[in-house]
């Protein structure tokens, strides 16, 4: 989902920012979750889990919104957000760069 | 959250060279597990099936709603999503097949305070459970219906059911089918359902939403969820797996709150009418039932109280 | 525990079998009530449909038997006493679950009031030939309780001890009248609740987290119950389970499972069993019957005994289990064993197996629709003796 724009009070909106979770042994390889994130944050591993089945990579480390969608249609329970720490948020927010929130 | 990414599920530092990534980490579990029966995971469902969605749409519904989940019982019939109930932490009743929905109305009926829902297949509700589908819904149990359609009878191999669309292929209509489908709202609505709504394993948080309301709504409510299955009824019809689905769902869902349920029959690969269609109020059975007695036997009626242990 | 007076119609009756069954559930604390009229069972839901709202009651009645038996499994998971009643046609689509019943050990009672079959056959006449399917007539391997009332005054009492016995050892107890039974009028006294002795349902009282739902420690415990609603998050599946009640799909599972089903039966026949015997001591013959044949049969053997034949008589109550150790004892004693019932042979086979050729059976069979004439009995005697 990308903005056509960007807002006017982009700077003084917090976005809310999340950190992902994934039971990598869980995951049975739908790909649901790399196809319906919001921010393309996942995104299918070239490796295997125990079970044998590609599990999804958190590629955009900072980019994710916390919006859950991936922890609801994950069908295996294998994966869900945790909101990040203010700190962190600010942190990112200040530096401009949403890639940096978490690094 | 450099931290967590080195760490591993069991704590095991990572290799240096490799890229850190997101992983489970030891002081979280998935926040959803209090309301599972994680020792028996994984669950027997296939990879990409969407029963698994749906179970975590009606824990969200769940806890959305609000309601006492003491007081929150679960049965399911046989079938794929007749398991359900064996994953959730809740009372949890695992029943014959077919008999789900009189099963919980003798828990309804028992005991007034539960919130008994049924989540089961289109086939075990609609099929061999048929006919206590209307009766239930003529009665206006006080009852939450989720029935999960996947067009066939899975656990048994992918059969024709009641609801497989002409013309789809199914391990007994190996040339088509050639039956009339049912449409699963319009039936629970002329049979007497005062909460009706359809949704696809794709309109998660729609999903969430409606079971949220459903589950606080007095009467017999029903949900439809449309829902992917990618080892039986998409192989045979070589409709791809579970995703190819899922954009299908999200290409050809079209959502009509209200609209008449005379007019939203599934056709194979056709368009799929989901949302809200029925919500209106009548008194439950319980209410009726109570309200009648009293007029008709004043003083002589003592109402039916729950036993204590 | 003492019967509760809310539902004890103390007095003297002059009370059909139906009836008097209906006002012993009532007595015996049952609350729960699911069925679908079948002749010639109706006169039971009647009578309840009517008395339960002034008891406190929940009555229901179901779109079919099917339904019903799934609804009396699901309302004892509420902790509160059902019932359901049915006859020959519903029985046979009450055997699903009654499987589903014995599986979740369920304690609820199933009355069939038996009329002729196969099929619809005659529904306004009797019949006995329910009994095989009583015990078999469910997939798979069990054992259960049924019991033959032959009086109005026996519909009553018994029917007590049919929600005593199914709570005591959690199993559907199956209460098998027969037409005659069922609408024969007669004098029934129900007594003072005090006088009423009740099983209450044993309720688990320890930790939540420690709770579960079955005990398959062989015949010795039957493992308390919970109720829905109280917090334990329990499951319960139809599934071969183990202990907690979590499907268990192999064979070690299977093996415990159902061996605690029919151990816990089997094993415990003696405290079950009730038969009820007469001049058995010095008979050459004994007459085992039950159900209306039992009264059929006595005129039988006053004549026989007229005519100087030692005749005694044993009356299965409890006609499952099978008290095997009895009819094995008496079989070294007698000279044969007659068994009148209306049927073409059912029970006089679980005779025949247990006698084990040491006494020989002879079957009065009855096709339904009416009784034995005594003097087919009679007959039958005098040629074991001869």
């Amino acid at each position: 989902m990308k903005y056509w724009r960007v807002p006017f009070d982009r700077d003084k909106i917090d976005i809310p920012h999340g950190d992902i979770h994934i039971n990598i042994d869980r995951c049975k390889g739908c790909s649901f979750c790399e196809e319906y994130c919001p921010r393309d944050v996942l995104k299918m591993s070239t490796n295997y889990n125990k079970k044998g089945y590609h599990y999804p990579d958190v590629i955009k480390q900072g980019e994710c919104v916390n919006c859950c969608l991936c922890e609801m249609i994950c069908p295996e329970f294998a994966i869900f957000c945790i909101e990040s720490s203010k700190d962190t948020i600010q942190k990112g927010m200040k530096k401009g760069s949403n890639q940096e929130a978490t690094s | 959250m450099t931290e967590v990414a080195t760490q591993s599920k069991k704590g095991e530092t990572k290799p240096k060279n490799e890229k850190p990534k997101a992983v489970l980490r030891d002081d979280y579990e998935h926040p959803m597990e209090i309301y599972l029966r994680i020792e028996r995971f994984p669950h027997i469902w296939c990879a990409t099936c969407g029963i698994g969605t749906v179970l975590t749409a009606f824990i969200s519904g769940l806890e959305k709603s609000k309601l006492d989940i003491e007081k929150v019982t679960v049965v399911s019939g046989i079938g794929c999503t007749g398991r359900t109930a064996g994953y959730l932490r809740l009372d949890s009743f695992h029943t014959t097949h077919g008999r789900a929905i009189p099963f919980a109305t003798g828990l309804a009926l028992g005991n007034p305070k539960l919130k008994v829902v049924v989540i089961s297949g289109d086939g075990d509700l609609t099929a061999i459970g048929g006919n206590h589908f209307i009766h239930a819904a003529r009665r206006n149990l006080d009852l939450t219906i989720i029935c999960v359609n996947n067009f066939n009878y899975a656990m048994t191999g992918g059969q024709a059911g009641p609801t497989t669309p002409m013309e789809a292929i199914a391990s007994t209509a190996p040339y088509g089918c050639y039956e009339y489908p049912f449409n699963l709202p319009f039936l629970a609505e002329s049979s007497g359902a005062v909460f009706v709504a359809r949704w696809t394993a794709l309109h998660i948080r729609r999903l969430t939403n409606t079971i949220a309301e459903a589950l606080l709504k007095p009467g017999f409510s029903f949900i439809e969820v449309i829902c992917p299955c990618a080892t039986l009824y998409a192989r045979r019809n070589r409709l791809g797996d579970g995703l190819d689905l899922m954009r299908f769902y999200h290409d050809n869902a079209i959502i009509k709150h209200g609209a008449n349920t005379r007019e939203v029959d599934i056709e194979y690969q056709k368009q799929i009418i989901v949302g809200k269609f029925v919500d209106i109020d009548k008194p439950t059975f319980l209410q009726q039932r109570d309200r009648f007695l009293k007029n008709k036997l004043g003083n002589q009626f003592i109402p039916y109280k729950e036993p204590v242990s | 525990m003492k019967a509760d007076p809310v539902g004890v119609a103390k007095g003297s009756y002059f009370m059909d079998g139906d009836h008097a069954c209906a006002e012993g559930a009532i007595a015996a604390g049952c609350r729960f009530f699911a069925g679908y009229p079948i002749t010639p069972s109706t006169e039971i839901a009647e009578r309840i449909a009517e008395r339960f709202p002034k008891v406190g009651g929940m009555f229901i009645q179901m779109e079919d038997e099917l339904a019903s038996m799934a609804a009396i499994i699901g309302a004892a998971w509420t902790g509160t006493k059902t019932m359901t009643v049915t006859s020959g046609p519903g029985f046979s689509l009450m055997m699903e679950n009654i499987g589903l019943a014995v599986m979740m050990e369920t304690p609820c009672v199933v009355v069939d009031v038996q009329r002729g079959g196969p099929s619809t056959g005659l529904p306004t006449l009797t019949g006995q030939a329910d009994m095989m399917q009583a015990r078999w007539g469910s997939h798979g391997d069990y054992e259960l309780i049924a019991l033959s009332p032959n009086s109005s005054q026996e519909c009553f009492d018994l029917i007590i001890t049919a929600f005593n016995l199914a709570e005591q050892w959690r199993v559907p107890v199956l209460f098998m009248m027969d037409e005659c039974v069922g609408h024969m009028t007669e004098k029934v006294v129900i007594p003072d609740a005090y006088e009423i002795t009740i099983t209450p349902r044993k309720f688990y009282r320890g930790k939540k987290k420690d709770f579960k739902p079955y005990k398959f420690n062989g015949h010795t415990k039957i493992a308390p119950m919970v109720k829905a609603g109280d917090g334990y998050f329990f499951h319960i599946t139809g599934l071969t389970h183990d202990e907690r009640g979590y499907p268990l799909i192999n064979a070690e599972a299977q093996q415990t499972n159902v061996q605690h089903l029919v151990d816990k039966i089997n094993k415990n026949v003696d405290k079950i069993s009730i038969v009820e015997e007469d001049n058995i001591t010095d008979a050459d013959v004994i007459v085992v019957s039950y159900g209306i044949s039992s009264r059929v049969a006595l005129k039988a053997v006053e004549f026989a005994r007229k005519n100087g034949i030692k005749v005694g008589t044993l009356r299965l109550v409890t006609v499952w289990p099978f008290p095997e150790k009895r009819i094995k004892q008496l079989a070294s004693q007698v000279k044969a064993f007659i068994i009148p019932e209306i049927n073409m042979g059912q029970i006089s086979l679980e005779i025949e197996r247990c006698a084990a050729g040491q006494a020989p059976t002879i079957l009065v069979p009855h096709a339904g629709g009416w009784v034995h004439d005594p003097k087919d009995i009679f007959q039958a005697i005098e040629e074991a003796v001869a």
